[in-house]
């Protein structure tokens, strides 16, 4: 399937990426050689077939609900590139 | 015979015979990096300090008589692994100033079996790519033709293993980024059944398909490292709980009474003539060994590479939203506001092709467009999963060429991804299975080496270390060296 350059817009605001829309026309073709490529699994008979998501077709095990110490707030917290009193800063969100 | 050209298992032997030590061994090899990366772009990181340091403390151990199987072994890891204190960049602008502040359990295991790191490896940005041109830190180098690409995604670690800069290193492969770059630099490499190696410190791409391995020289290294990586995890929700096997027991297994399929999909009328003629002569190899050769089919295996461009960007798209420029990661400059903070940051931190795969993924993903593409995908993973399981009732391991080329030309396929992607037309396959499988060099084409993959049914590594192990107990191609650093 082809896309257009609305839809790569569209798509990289939900993706949360800046993309101009010089950069949308180059993107719509590269994107349209990808999907084309992979419209070729309509191809496949897979009405019966029940999807795979795990190959060993394992479940997600739980383990207890028991809470444990984490105190990573000074590990973590200098990885950033702006904190103050022990929190991560960011732009004013709200006014 | 210089040290450099030991396989890991012959260093064991010399460390283990007190012949040297790993203080030594370790400077050596840093001596080496010194020497021919400036070239070859293998390393990201050398952590030469740390290095000597952990040098010291193996050879202190020894001394005491605590020896790990992996003991002063000096090994590179891929830098997709956390290593704590070190910068861990995942090939990527977004990571370059992260500093782990944990080690991944891969990491944690091998330094606890005594094995001394060198270094990061180079590799594509998050290891999308089969070229090792995506890497924020430029392109490495093919050691058999410096105008060539080593492969992709695990790169750096292939080419610092083939031009002897490391004795061995680890990789991850989620579609072929362990087995095609070891095939296109003449190195063995192998990727675990998917739950056998704990994921927790390997930065995610595609979680149901990542799986870390080892390469180096030999099968006989690579089932040595393998198992200083396996085991139960808690911290890896994928981890399997289950007995740990024995890899190095039956490597010189005598291979009569074993069955060798050759899937007559692996061998299309596309595919170069003589790397399908190595890989038949491979299969005969074997046969002179007492195996016997049967032809299997996977006729599903045609749509692995659109299942997984499916599959793989979609779980990327989900996995990369994690770095919005406010916990850790690149931030941009001067954001108006918090959407541009995030846009922006995402933007100049992920180079291209990262780009392009998470709008593919979120385009899969989104509305409208998931029944047709994810769900398709994840059914037609389905089929090629039990192509695989009737392919095993015939045959104990699959036999078939690694890649469809040997290494091409920097930046011959850099501008056209759907090209690209088909490098890995024959390792994607066993990914969505969640197989095992390992290549090895079988054979020189136009002075440059050539691969074979040998793929194993689920948990059984040790039957196709066992094969490759005897293939090179036969033969020499995985001893060949380049002249760049392997000869020198």
């Amino acid at each position: 399937m082809a896309i257009d350059q609305d839809t790569v817009l569209k798509v990289a605001h939900l993706a949360r990426l800046h993309v101009s829309s010089e950069q949308s026309a180059a993107l719509a073709g590269r994107l349209s050689d990808i999907l084309n490529m992979v419209d070729e699994l309509a191809s496949a008979d897979v009405d019966q077939i029940a999807p795979l998501a795990h190959p060993l077709d394992v479940s997600q095990p739980l383990r207890a609900d028991v809470a444990e110490p984490a105190d990573l707030r000074d590990r973590v917290l200098p990885l950033a590139a702006a904190s103050e009193g022990g929190c991560f800063l960011v732009p004013r969100v709200i006014e | 015979m210089s040290l450099h050209q030991h396989t890991l298992t012959e260093l064991k032997a010399l460390l283990d015979g007190g012949d040297i030590s790993s203080r030594e061994l370790t400077d050596y090899f840093l001596a080496r990096i010194e020497r021919f990366d400036g070239e070859l772009n293998s390393f990201v990181t050398v952590t030469a300090e740390q290095a000597r340091s952990e040098a010291d403390t193996a050879d202190a151990l020894r001394s005491k008589g605590e020896i790990g199987l992996l003991n002063g072994l000096p090994i590179a890891h891929k830098d997709i692994f956390c290593t704590r204190g070190v910068r861990t960049s995942c090939g990527s602008r977004m990571l370059d100033n992260f500093i782990s502040p944990y080690d991944a359990t891969v990491v944690e295991k091998m330094r606890s079996a005594g094995a001394v790191m060198l270094g990061k490896t180079n590799m594509d940005e998050f290891a999308m790519g089969s070229s090792n041109e995506t890497s924020f830190y430029g392109p490495v180098k093919n050691p058999w033709d410096l105008s060539r690409v080593p492969g992709g995604s695990s790169g750096g670690s292939a080419a610092a293993v083939a031009a002897r800069l490391a004795p061995a290193a680890t990789g991850t492969d989620t579609g072929g980024s362990i087995r095609q770059p070891a095939a296109l630099t003449g190195i063995t490499g192998l990727k675990p059944t998917y739950g056998t190696v704990s994921r927790w410190g390997m930065i995610a791409f595609a979680s149901s398909l990542d799986q870390a391995g080892p390469m180096a020289q030999s099968a006989a290294d690579c089932a040595l490292l393998l198992q200083s990586m396996v085991g139960h995890d808690d911290k890896d929700s994928t981890s399997l709980n289950r007995p740990t096997d024995n890899y190095l027991a039956d490597l010189d297994k005598p291979l009569a009474g074993l069955t060798v399929g050759l899937p007559e999909e692996f061998f299309p009328a596309s595919l170069d003539g003589r790397i399908a003629e190595l890989t038949r002569e491979t299969a005969r190899e074997l046969e002179r060994q007492g195996a016997r050769v049967v032809s299997v089919s996977l006729p599903s295996v045609k749509l692995s590479v659109p299942a997984y461009y499916v599959i793989a960007p979609a779980e990327a798209s989900s996995n990369l939203s994690r770095f919005d420029g406010v916990r850790y990661g690149y931030r941009c400059q001067d954001p108006v506001d918090l959407m541009d903070l995030y846009k922006r940051s995402r933007s100049e931190g992920f180079g291209d092709e990262v780009q392009r795969r998470i709008l593919v993924g979120t385009y899969a993903l989104s509305h409208g467009y998931y029944d047709a593409y994810y769900l398709r995908a994840q059914k037609v993973r389905r089929l090629i999963s039990d192509d695989f399981a009737r392919a095993f009732e015939k045959a104990d391991v699959i036999l078939g060429p690694t890649s469809p080329e040997v290494a091409f030309p920097l930046g011959a396929k850099k501008d056209d991804p759907v090209t690209m992607y088909m490098a890995d037309v024959f390792t994607i396959a066993v990914n969505l299975a969640g197989l095992p499988a390992l290549s090895m060099p079988a054979g020189m084409i136009d002075g440059l080496p050539a691969g074979v993959q040998l793929v194993g049914n689920y948990f059984r590594e040790d039957q196709i270390l066992n094969v490759a192990n005897r293939y090179q107990q036969a033969t020499d191609w995985h001893r060949q060296a380049p002249a760049f650093g392997g000869a020198q």
